[in-house]
């Protein structure tokens, strides 16, 4: 690791905070989707308007400002600032070393690209690299395959496996709980 | 139909009054052993004042996801621990469960078992749930025993969640589906069922 490398650069995308006048109109359009909202949300999918998008910002930066267990960023291509999605490391546990990671694509017509990859080597470098952070767990239902597979490729294990804990499109799923550690992912570096 | 939902052989369930809960949970929170097996976040004194405003806050805030119970003997009507339904995901039928006895005396004899047996039918024949999950820490081997008793199947484990006196421990997860506490407890001769 050298210091002078961007914790928030990657190839196409880069990290970077909330952008309040810009940013609500997009995510809102997203809302719409409810195919989207069921990737990212275990809470029944519901469009949100912009106002209420803008109000929930506010609510997520007071939150990582008082709780400190909490890091936010949005998602942009780094070619014209646009944005395309959401990343980020949430229910930390700071004595244990512990966090749980999630992030998100909001237009199909940016998935696919490795842009997800991107991101999430840029979050788990500045999990571990920077938080100092002992293990990770994301939490993926079973219908998002392609999130099992990008989690996976990037060096997490299915640890648990909540049978059933889900219900969506008239069926019930299963909830997968997967976990890297630290020194797994240095080794893979 | 089974109505007598709030009361088994060994311990009924009791809603108190926040200042009650309070009081019991300020003195089992001394007792670091307790907290251990329970909390993952560090232990640390809590003032009563302090504990019924958390109580407070949560059930005004989360109040229709939260169904939290006192464990009472049926002996002698004595306070013994809590146990709950902490964060009902109703669009899924799903719900993690929690239970703690804080009177010492009373562990390793079956009182948790059954109080967890009351919550599961309350969970299962009231609130019509789908599934019970649950975690444990992998060295809280008495109350992963009861667990097991009680239905719960293992589903895997976190590893390494919690550093603990220089180790690291990982973190259990365990769950009940509906259709199994039906086959394990229907028509039960311990009035557990439905």
């Amino acid at each position: 690791m050298k210091i002078s490398e961007s914790l928030f650069l990657a190839q196409d995308i880069c990290l970077a905070p909330i952008d309040h006048e810009q940013d609500a109109e997009i995510e809102s359009r997203w809302t719409h989707d409810a195919g989207y909202m069921r990737l990212i949300s275990l809470s029944p999918a519901l469009p949100q308007s912009v106002s209420q998008i803008k109000k929930r910002y506010e609510k997520t930066e007071k939150e990582q400002e008082e709780k400190r267990n909490l890091f936010y960023f949005t998602i942009r291509m780094r070619a014209d600032d646009r944005l395309i999605g959401f990343a980020r490391l949430y229910w930390i546990d700071w004595s244990n070393g512990g966090g749980f990671i999630e992030l998100g694509i909001g237009d199909p017509g940016d998935r696919r690209h490795g842009y997800g990859a991107q991101t999430l080597r840029l979050l788990l470098r500045y999990a571990f690299d920077e938080l100092n952070l002992y293990r990770l767990s994301a939490l993926i239902p079973e219908y998002n395959p392609a999130a099992a597979h990008l989690f996976l490729r990037a060096g997490f294990a299915e640890e648990v496996r909540r049978r059933q804990a889900l219900e969506r499109g008239g069926r019930r799923w299963d909830m997968l709980h997967l976990g890297l550690l630290h020194e797994e992912w240095a080794t893979l570096q | 139909m089974n109505n007598n939902l709030f009361r088994g052989k060994l311990v009924k369930l009791v809603v108190e009054e926040p200042q009650t809960v309070a009081k019991h949970f300020h003195r089992w929170a001394r007792d670091t052993e307790y907290w251990r097996l329970a909390n993952s976040n560090p232990v640390r004194p809590c003032s009563v004042k302090a504990i019924q405003s958390w109580v407070e806050k949560e059930l005004e805030e989360n109040g229709v996801e939260l169904f939290e119970f006192s464990i009472h003997t049926v002996a002698d009507d004595r306070l013994i621990g809590d146990v709950g339904l902490d964060g009902v995901r109703w669009n899924h039928s799903e719900s993690f469960v929690g239970i703690g006895i804080g009177e010492r005396e009373f562990w390793g004899q079956g009182y948790g078992t059954e109080a967890m047996q009351l919550i599961l039918r309350y969970a299962f024949s009231e609130l019509n749930l789908q599934r019970v999950s649950l975690n444990v820490f992998s060295y809280n081997s008495r109350a992963i025993r009861s667990y097991e008793k009680v239905g719960f199947i293992h589903e895997g484990r976190a590893r390494n969640v919690l550093q603990r006196d220089g180790q690291r421990y990982d973190l259990v997860f365990m769950g009940i589906l509906r259709e199994e506490w039906i086959a394990r407890y229907h028509g039960d001769g311990n009035n557990l069922g439905d």
